[in-house]
């Protein structure tokens, strides 16, 4: 039998990565920017943290270093596209890639090293899935409740009306993306550290991208996100058991689930936003929009 | 301090003059970074950019030269299409492997009867395959509203998996000692893609390319399908008015890139990959997007890029064996180059005038 509490413990495993990273897409997105370069940004973290841990043999200073790394990456890309204009889609593309191959060339030392041991925390879950679920609340007051959260709305809303208003569009943005940088980097670093604590070249695995998706899924709500994460971690856990019980599918179609349900999920709620009563209202106005003020 | 003026046009100076300056520029920070990695710079750019065509060895890495850019170039022709409409096919790298497998699949039901008529229908299911991978995301979008990039992108990983079940399974050679992977379509005439003219690289997948450069480039300058897509790219509303319809766009640039890069995985598993492995897919179809960019959506552009970009992985598997550079130099590279394009683009689009 499979024992459910055990079951949800691993599914809030497999759900952190994508949280982490879920949450600050989402604050990015909100801010108008679309960063694709999520993938390249939890790569970055997956290596850094791991490395640092290794090294160190902390944990803790792992994951700061992991978050640095992630935010420095997304500074390349708040450079690029926030100073030189360029195309978020194709820039974010671009970070995705990189992020990659830099990793894949200062990662060959650590493969084959071992992770030090996680933290624990209350109730035997460790301190990263905690602060993961504290972030929910945190970043929906944020954006919901204060000001400034307010002020990052308007930015991802309306550029030019928050320009005229005298708001800061560019520096809201860029603070916007270093913050979904680091949160991308600690994501990776969880599953470096935590889950598959080990060091392997791509090991995110698409992570970064199904991260993107549900951020869409989650219509930019915090807490939708946390829903769109457990469906995730769930249907990963669902197929990770199946193939442990010998099911009779092979075991690469069983591991297409993850991504199989993330375009179902991605589907269902296009639909819903096509074809239902609210008409898209979700979608920040100006995501994905170079601004440029000519005064 | 500076500013910028949006210009109303791109001049073509800047529009040449930009992908060569990202190309010096890519060459400099990747000297550094060597040089930060202990390897002396110049030696390891001249291994790159310069020994894989006039280097000691250069007899045996200038055939390479087509065999890479070939796929490159066939993928990054359809990508462009669709790059110029707005369109965002990040997931040829899929549409590539299903292409391969399904035109293998043609070649391993008819193994061993040898007939003429193997090849051609090995190149429609290659096609078709490649096709049918590119339009699922067209259609999510075009019915539901779904993006196309995230869809094309998790499609990806799909294929992979296919690919990697075939290995294990359906395909699995059942004279190959139990090993994963097909029978090597290289050694079955009927089947197989050689080399057309000996010490030249120049196989069936190279001349689709061309053929490939040659149809787009009329498409996109001769075609009214061509305008539209432009037009769609340029200014979305205006081309509504036009009375283009943005479904029909989104169908044929996926589905025609789609089949490109199908095409592509066909070839290279017929010829120079021989066989479906866990691992066939080696990542052409998201350089294809950097040469598409690189090139400027251009045909003229993207065969340069496809070269440059073929000659990247050449040197770069040079590098690996003679200065032991770390094998994923290329994608280092590769990233940065797109990075300083996109950058330098800041000059075609703008003009920096001083803030008076």
């Amino acid at each position: 039998m499979i024992d459910p509490i055990v079951v949800f413990v691993l599914l809030l495993g497999a759900a952190t990565p994508i949280l982490f990273a879920a949450l600050g897409e989402l604050v990015a997105e909100r801010a108008g920017v679309l960063n694709l370069g999520v993938e390249g940004m939890m790569i970055g973290g997956a290596l850094a943290g791991f490395a640092v841990a290794n090294v160190t043999g902390s944990t803790a200073l792992g994951f700061v270093a992991a978050a640095v790394a992630g935010m420095a990456l997304s500074l390349i890309f708040a450079a690029l596209t926030q100073y030189l204009m360029s195309n978020q889609v194709a820039t974010g593309l671009a970070l995705a890639l990189f992020g990659l191959g830099l990793t894949a060339m200062f990662g060959k030392p650590y493969e084959g090293l071992k992770a030090p041991s996680m933290m624990a925390g209350p109730l035997g879950l460790n301190l990263m899935i905690w602060l993961g679920l504290i972030m929910v609340p945190v970043t929906w007051w944020f954006l919901m409740r204060s000001r400034a959260g307010l002020i990052l709305r308007a930015v991802g809303e309306n550029h030019d009306a928050a320009h005229g208003l005298g708001y800061p569009v560019r520096r809201v943005r860029i603070g916007a993306i270093a913050f979904g940088g680091a949160m991308a980097g600690l994501g990776g670093a969880y599953i470096s550290i935590a889950t598959v604590l080990q060091w392997t070249e791509g090991m995110t695995a698409g992570a970064g991208w199904i991260a993107l998706a549900i951020v869409v899924f989650a219509q930019w709500n915090p807490w939708g996100a946390l829903a769109g994460a457990w469906l995730f971690g769930g249907v990963t856990v669902l197929q990770l058991r199946l193939q442990a019980a010998g099911v009779a599918l092979p075991v690469q179609l069983l591991s297409m689930a993850p991504y199989l349900a993330t375009i179902i999920v991605l589907v269902a709620i296009s639909a819903r936003q096509k074809f239902g009563r609210s008409g898209g209202g979700a979608t920040p106005g100006s995501l994905g929009q170079p601004f440029h003020a000519l005064r | 301090m500076f500013r910028l003026e949006p210009r109303a046009s791109a001049p073509l100076l800047w529009q040449v003059a930009t992908p060569v300056l990202a190309v010096i520029a890519t060459m400099i920070t990747g000297g550094l970074l060597f040089a930060a990695l202990g390897f002396d710079p110049v030696a390891s750019i001249r291994t790159i950019f310069w020994d894989p065509l006039f280097g000691p060895a250069a007899g045996y890495s200038r055939p390479q030269l087509l065999v890479k850019a070939g796929p490159l170039i066939l993928i990054a022709s359809g990508l462009a299409l669709g790059f110029r409409a707005g369109i965002w096919n990040i997931g040829a790298e899929g549409q590539y492997i299903i292409g391969a497998i399904c035109g293998a699949a043609v070649a391993l039901a008819a193994y061993p009867t040898e007939a003429f008529w193997i090849f051609p229908a090995m190149i429609v299911a290659g096609a078709a395959g490649g096709w049918a991978w590119g339009m699922i995301p067209a259609l999510l979008r075009n019915w539901f509203g779904a993006s196309e990039i995230l869809v094309s992108l998790m499609l990806v990983y799909v294929a992979q998996k296919i690919a990697a079940w075939m290995a294990f399974g359906p395909m699995k050679n059942p004279e190959g000692f139990n090993f994963p992977g097909s029978r090597n379509l290289q050694q079955y005439p009927s089947a197989a893609n050689p080399e057309l003219i000996a010490n030249t690289g120049l196989h069936w997948g190279v001349i689709a390319a061309g053929i490939a450069l040659a149809a787009t480039w009329f498409l996109m300058s001769r075609h009214i399908l061509g305008f539209r897509i432009r037009t769609a790219g340029a200014a979305p509303r205006a081309a509504r008015f036009a009375g283009v319809r943005p479904e029909r766009l989104v169908a044929l640039c996926l589905g025609l890139s789609g089949a490109l890069a199908g095409l592509a995985g066909l070839f290279e598993v017929a010829g120079p990959a021989g066989q479906i492995t866990e691992s066939f897919g080696s990542g052409y179809g998201f350089t294809a997007i950097i040469v598409a960019f690189l090139g400027r959506l251009h045909p003229l552009g993207i065969l340069l890029a496809g070269l440059l970009m073929a000659l990247t992985y050449i040197g770069g598997e040079l590098a690996q064996m003679m200065l032991n550079l770390p094998a994923s130099t290329v994608q280092v590279f590769q990233g940065m180059l797109l990075f300083f394009l996109l950058g330098f683009d800041l000059l075609t689009r703008y003009r920096i005038r001083r803030r008076s």
